[in-house]
């Protein structure tokens, strides 16, 4: 038997997390997104796990890849200074192939900003932000019950693709309180374990290793440095250097379609609306007060490895039309993968598109 | 070579240069490790940047060779989720002290049961010599090139005074008592801090009139104190010679702490 509550965001990101089987949260506090450590220092305890509130944002993700590593899962949760704090120890978790969550509750910035807005200004940033090449995945819930759901897929993906996963969220989905239905059970995908006779960083056909964690007695080297497969540092060899970064990139970028995950409505209309996170709610309600097959929508719930095919799932279309809480940024992946025109709809300050900015906008451009 | 079994043997040649201190540090280490009875599948090493911090690499078991001054916070988070793991930190004066000190002071505080053995060479040795939070007032280092003007972190003092259970201080002289300070620290419950001052003849000897291994160590020897001998010529209002640092046991007690093996 499920059962139903009433919950905020936040806490219903922490039930997704439990759900999943995290046991391990290393964090610091920083608003919008304070309720959801508060809810795990309440709550692991009593599943037998760790909570742990580290001196900053730098602590927490390093505490979390050292909790990763011996096999639980493992999360933190911040937002934009926290976020930007995290980045070195984000490419280490990419370069060491960490299964690990990192959750942001976006907010106005740059630098410290608008603690207390929501904002979509991280999403290259969890993308890009961490120096080199490498490659991540990014789930964008719109609702409470998203976050419970993406939250606890969140985990799946990075135990299944051992990478850092990112739930980018913002102060309105994860400040909102909605109805939520938790189900008693979440059924969780783990990382296959390293096989017999195989290297800790030798990977098969779908470019990931299998995993052994700490105490599976592999005496597994994990190191940020250039490494071959057997975990040690070859940090001149050109070809080492190729071959490993290219994997680290591939293992998820030729997975999108398996990763992908969006909602289509009206593939037919020939003016769609590209959304992800809450802007989708607005569009939404622009298109029940406006019946009208002529306007799609395109719903990204997985934005990064960006699904790029999903565009093509709208063949007459003319025009696309993003709004986003940021001044343009996904807005820029959607135009480099159509020849229609791609119009972005920026919004900055904190506030959601009404319904009448985006029906303005409609009229417009259609 | 003490505890051959504990070395990865296919990945020598290491880099330590010739007269280099680590390898000192890391053989006191495991034979102190050794003696311990420890299984190589229960004990964990961790480290940050720097030369010190490639010693997990050489070592067979899982290792983490984290980033630059987090070792601590890495290793908080595998001690925390793993209590049944051993977990020995290998670190250095930049690591630790420069990028990594508020790291130190909070791992000190929550007294997380875990050994951290800090490869002091006053200098930071990976990137070429230039000056550390430890390099000594004068020193020329290749960014102090007309002496260190700052004072210099006393490692041990800050250990003790952010509440580690055991600290120690000794010299890559000193193996004898290194070992035996290292194993006391794997037996103490919560945090143990040994901090070893150890030669770097590359990039700090040779800038400073100790261009000799020998000579690097002779200094170390000469300028070490215990702790007993510098508290009572202090008592009797003796002067401390110029350049002397202590080294002995300075704390051993029982602070409530984190991470304990069930």
């Amino acid at each position: 038997m499920s059962r139903v509550e009433f919950m905020q965001g936040n806490a219903a990101c922490a039930e997704g997390a439990l759900a999943a089987g995290c046991r391990f949260f290393g964090g610091y506090p920083i608003t919008p997104s304070t309720e959801i450590a508060e809810a795990m220092a309440r709550k692991l305890p009593k599943a037998s796990g760790v909570f742990i509130s580290m001196e900053d944002e730098l602590a927490s993700i390093a505490a979390v890849i050292g909790a990763a590593w011996t096999g639980v899962r493992a999360m933190t949760a911040t937002s934009g200074p926290g976020f930007s704090l995290m980045m070195e120890n984000i490419g280490y978790a990419a370069m060491t192939e960490t299964p690990c969550v990192i959750v942001n509750i976006q907010r106005g910035g740059p630098s410290t900003g608008q603690p207390t807005r929501a904002a979509q200004g991280d999403m290259l940033q969890c993308r890009f932000g961490s120096h080199g090449d490498y490659s991540i995945i990014a789930v964008t819930p719109n609702s409470v019950q998203e976050m419970f759901d993406l939250t606890a897929k969140a985990f799946d993906l990075a135990d299944r693709f051992r990478v850092p996963t990112f739930v980018m969220s913002d102060e309105i989905v994860g400040h909102m309180r909605e109805r939520v239905t938790i189900p008693d059970a979440v059924e969780a995908e783990r990382s296959s374990p390293l096989a017999d006779g195989s290297l800790p960083f030798e990977a098969g056909d779908n470019g990931i290793p299998g995993f052994a964690p700490f105490g599976s007695g592999r005496a597994v080297h994990v190191t940020g440095l250039t490494h071959d497969e057997r975990g040690y540092p070859d940090t001149t060899d050109p070809e080492a250097h190729d071959r490993l970064v290219r994997r680290l990139v591939a293992k998820v970028e030729s997975a999108r379609r398996e990763i992908a995950d969006y909602e289509v409505v009206n593939p037919d209309a020939e003016t769609v609306f590209v959304t992800y996170g809450p802007p989708s709610r607005t569009v939404e309600q622009v298109m029940r007060d406006r019946p009208d097959d002529s306007i799609g929508h395109l719903r990204l719930r997985v934005v990064w490895p960006f699904p790029e095919f999903a565009l093509k799932v709208f063949p007459n279309a003319k025009v696309f039309l993003m709004p986003e809480l940021n001044m343009g940024q996904m807005v820029r992946e959607v135009q480099r993968h159509v020849d229609q025109p791609v119009i972005s709809i920026p919004k900055i300050g904190g506030e959601l598109h009404t319904p009448a900015e985006l029906v303005q906008a409609l009229e417009a451009y259609r | 070579m003490i505890a051959p079994d504990w070395f990865r043997e296919d990945r020598l040649p290491h880099i330590y240069c010739t007269g280099c201190g680590n390898g000192t540090v890391i053989n006191c280490t495991l034979a102190a490790v050794e003696e311990m009875g420890w299984k190589r599948n229960e004990t964990v090493f961790i480290s940050g940047i720097g030369c010190s911090s490639r010693a997990p690499g050489y070592i067979l078991t899982d290792s983490l060779h984290t980033t630059h001054g987090r070792a601590l916070a890495f290793a908080t988070g595998v001690k925390m989720a793993r209590p049944d793991l051993h977990v020995v930190v290998f670190t250095g004066d930049g690591d630790l002290a420069a990028i990594g000190g508020n790291h130190f002071i909070h791992a000190c505080r929550r007294n997380v049961d875990m050994t951290v053995v800090c490869m002091n060479n006053h200098i930071y040795g990976m990137t070429g010599g230039q000056g550390s939070p430890t390099t000594p007032p004068g020193a020329i280092s290749t960014t102090t090139p007309y002496g260190m003007s700052e004072p210099a972190f006393d490692l041990a003092e800050l250990a003790v005074a952010a509440g580690a259970n055991y600290v120690a201080r000794w010299t890559s002289y000193h193996v004898k008592e290194l070992t035996k300070a290292v194993a006391a620290g794997l037996q103490t419950p919560g945090l143990s801090f040994i901090e070893v001052r150890t030669q770097c003849p590359t990039n700090y000897g040779r800038h400073n009139k100790l261009r000799r291994v020998s000579d690097m160590i002779e200094h170390l020897r000469s300028h070490a104190m215990l702790i007993q001998k510098h508290d009572r010529l202090v008592a009797e209002g003796r002067p401390i010679p110029e350049g002397a640092f202590t080294v002995g046991e300075l704390v051993r007690r029982n602070r409530p702490a984190m991470g304990v093996r069930p």
